[in-house]
């Protein structure tokens, strides 16, 4: 019998924690078929975030670090510098990388610091059981945006890419979704582009990628992929924003 | 005859964790510390070393962990507020059981405080590194020599126990200059990190390197065995003692104030006072030991530190309030002198004859 589908070699056999319908999982295995195709999982070190992905510690095959809330961009900062030939990657959440762990991600950017990160946005904070993030989009209800997100007292979100690409550190920010199949084709090329360019020296990498949160938005799993189509994508526009190797 | 060369304290510090195999430093300028990090970005790209200016202490302490993490001998170091910056690291590191050496020459406060030599962050260094239940190795040099010897030693002893080491200076023993003999090189620690996240490179399983335990019993289970580690790490507790032996009066005083208190005995010795100093050199673990062994035979204890009041705690307690403890103190960054410690030794023996 020929086996057609398998689990990743980056991915552990441990049963994954997330909740039906949230596309954590598929992220997770786009990153681990990209380390398997690059052959990187030998060298690669990951670093969690706190969050809905606290525990990925478990569920890939590399060597492993769980971070501080936010520091993850600090940690994976330690970490390659110690031993520049490992390929550093962090995975983290939109509160954990966009609201406490800013300033680590920007100066991580700012840096060109040879480390790749993924960034899952899906505008709340999942864990903690849905408040209001830095990426809620306007109008939006939350926890702690009850009333639907009010610019006048919340502010606007943060586009993270978009904010990324100004920095001269930056090598390559593409923003991408994990939405249909497409999408996700998309995003695992975006993903191993990232990991090449570290692997290149290149500098900075990040990919954003657009995820669903059915439990915390309240929506059927399949309503939550049209949830995501409809409103987060015009509000975060997929692309690359920056890509330093093509605009040579 | 060995060669001494005159340094500042905290260059001495920063030369002694590259005799240490330090290469890894991650810094932020604070006053009165910034010669260290000015100090290691003048040699750290000499050596094939890394000196990274973080943009916060709090990145500074998490870029230390992920070195520690990967394996290598690495340092930061700040002065008071950016030490409360750092809880948050100290936390994790002593979750994660990650060695790391940590400076702080402290300056006064609280908040912004002032910028001149302070020892009110020993409760900070002593109690409270951080959330949960951890200690930091606490030592405390009182000279150059010591900044510099001090710092090996921590660097070994981190690598030792897995733990953080703290350097608790102050303002004036990073700035003075002084003689220091720096041909000691470190021990370099040789011993395989087996732990470490290097890469599995295909020879072992991955590594893990984490403080998140959701079962509470398997969470309480491993503070019982890093406290079981920490009973070990109290046989390092140790103390410079000068006059004790016939002394009715016992000062206790670390770093600077020691010195201070050495000048003040020596009059008071003129004077037909005994007249004893106790030098904690580690302040965790605190001399315990040491501190109840010399309550048999004194009568009465003066503390002398530059903040309101924190140490003492710790005398009192290990000598079971058995005899009177005074405290001689100045704060804010002020300094006592030989004369106000003198002053407060008389005190106690005119009292302790009454």
């Amino acid at each position: 019998m020929t086996i057609v589908f398998e689990r990743p070699k980056a991915l552990t056999d441990v049963p994954m924690h997330y909740c039906p319908g949230c596309t954590h999982g598929i992220i997770h295995r786009l990153v681990a078929e990209v380390l398997d195709e690059l052959d990187l999982v030998e060298k690669a070190i990951g670093v969690a975030p706190v969050g809905c992905a606290v525990m990925n510690y478990d569920y890939f095959e590399c060597d492993m670090a769980q971070a501080a809330h936010g520091r993850a961009p600090a940690v994976a900062t330690g970490i390659k510098r110690a031993n520049p030939a490992n390929i550093v990657f962090t995975y983290q959440g939109d509160g954990d990388l966009a609201a406490i762990g800013t300033n680590e991600t920007v100066h991580a950017a700012a840096r060109g610091e040879n480390i790749t990160i993924i960034f899952v946005n899906n505008a709340i904070y999942g864990m903690t059981g849905g408040q209001m993030a830095p990426t809620t989009i306007p109008g939006q209800i939350t926890q702690t945006s009850p009333y639907g997100r009010d610019t006048k007292t919340a502010g606007f979100p943060l586009k993270i890419c978009e904010m990324l690409a100004t920095l001269d550190g930056t090598a390559y920010a593409e923003r991408v979704s994990a939405d249909g199949v497409k999408n996700v084709v998309n995003a695992k090329k975006a993903i191993k582009k990232a990991f090449e360019y570290q692997m290149a020296g290149r500098g900075f990498s990040i990919v954003e990628v657009l995820s669903t949160c059915p439990t915390n938005w309240g929506l059927e799993p399949v309503e939550a992929l049209g949830w995501l189509r409809q409103n987060l994508i015009p509000y975060y526009p997929l692309g690359v924003y920056k890509d330093k190797e093509a605009s040579r | 005859m060995t060669e001494k060369v005159l340094m500042k304290g905290n260059e001495a510090l920063a030369e002694a964790a590259l005799r240490a195999g330090c290469r890894h430093f991650f810094g932020y300028p604070i006053t009165p510390q910034t010669e260290v990090a000015a100090y290691m970005a003048k040699r750290m790209p000499k050596i094939s070393g890394t000196y990274l200016q973080a943009e916060s202490e709090i990145a500074a302490i998490n870029m230390v962990l992920g070195a520690s993490a990967a394996g290598v001998r690495a340092m930061t170091s700040s002065s008071s507020p950016g030490i409360s910056l750092k809880s948050e690291g100290l936390s994790y590191l002593a979750g994660c059981d990650l060695p790391a050496v940590v400076v702080n020459i402290q300056r006064g406060g609280p908040g912004l405080g002032g910028i001149r030599p302070s020892q009110s962050d020993y409760f900070q260094a002593t109690r409270s590194g951080g959330h949960g239940d951890f200690h930091l190795i606490v030592l405390a040099p009182d000279t150059v020599q010591e900044m510099f010897d001090l710092t090996i030693e921590a660097f070994e002893l981190a690598d030792q126990y897995r733990m953080t080491a703290m350097i608790l200076g102050d303002g004036m023993l990073g700035q003075v200059m002084e003689p220091v003999d720096i041909s000691r090189e470190g021990t370099v620690s040789t011993v395989a990190k087996q732990w470490a996240l290097t890469g599995t490179k295909g020879t072992r399983k991955k590594n893990i390197i984490n403080s998140l335990y959701l079962n509470e019993e398997e969470l309480e289970m491993l503070n019982f065995k890093r406290f079981e580690k920490y009973a070990e790490v109290e046989k390092i507790a140790r103390t410079e003692e000068y006059f004790i032996d016939d002394a009715d009066v016992i000062v206790v005083a670390y770093g600077i104030c020691a010195r201070i208190a050495k000048n003040a005995i020596d009059e008071a010795r003129k004077k037909g006072i005994k007249a004893g100093l106790i030098r904690p050199v580690t302040l965790w673990p605190f001399p315990k030991l040491q501190l109840k062994a010399a309550a048999a035979k004194a009568k009465a204890f003066i503390v002398v530190e530059m903040s309101m009041g924190q140490m003492i705690e710790d005398v009192e307690l290990s000598i079971r309030c058995s005899r009177p403890v005074d405290l001689c103190n100045r704060t804010g960054g002020m300094v006592p002198t030989p004369d106000e410690v003198l002053a407060a030794i008389e005190k106690a023996a005119r009292a302790e004859r009454s």
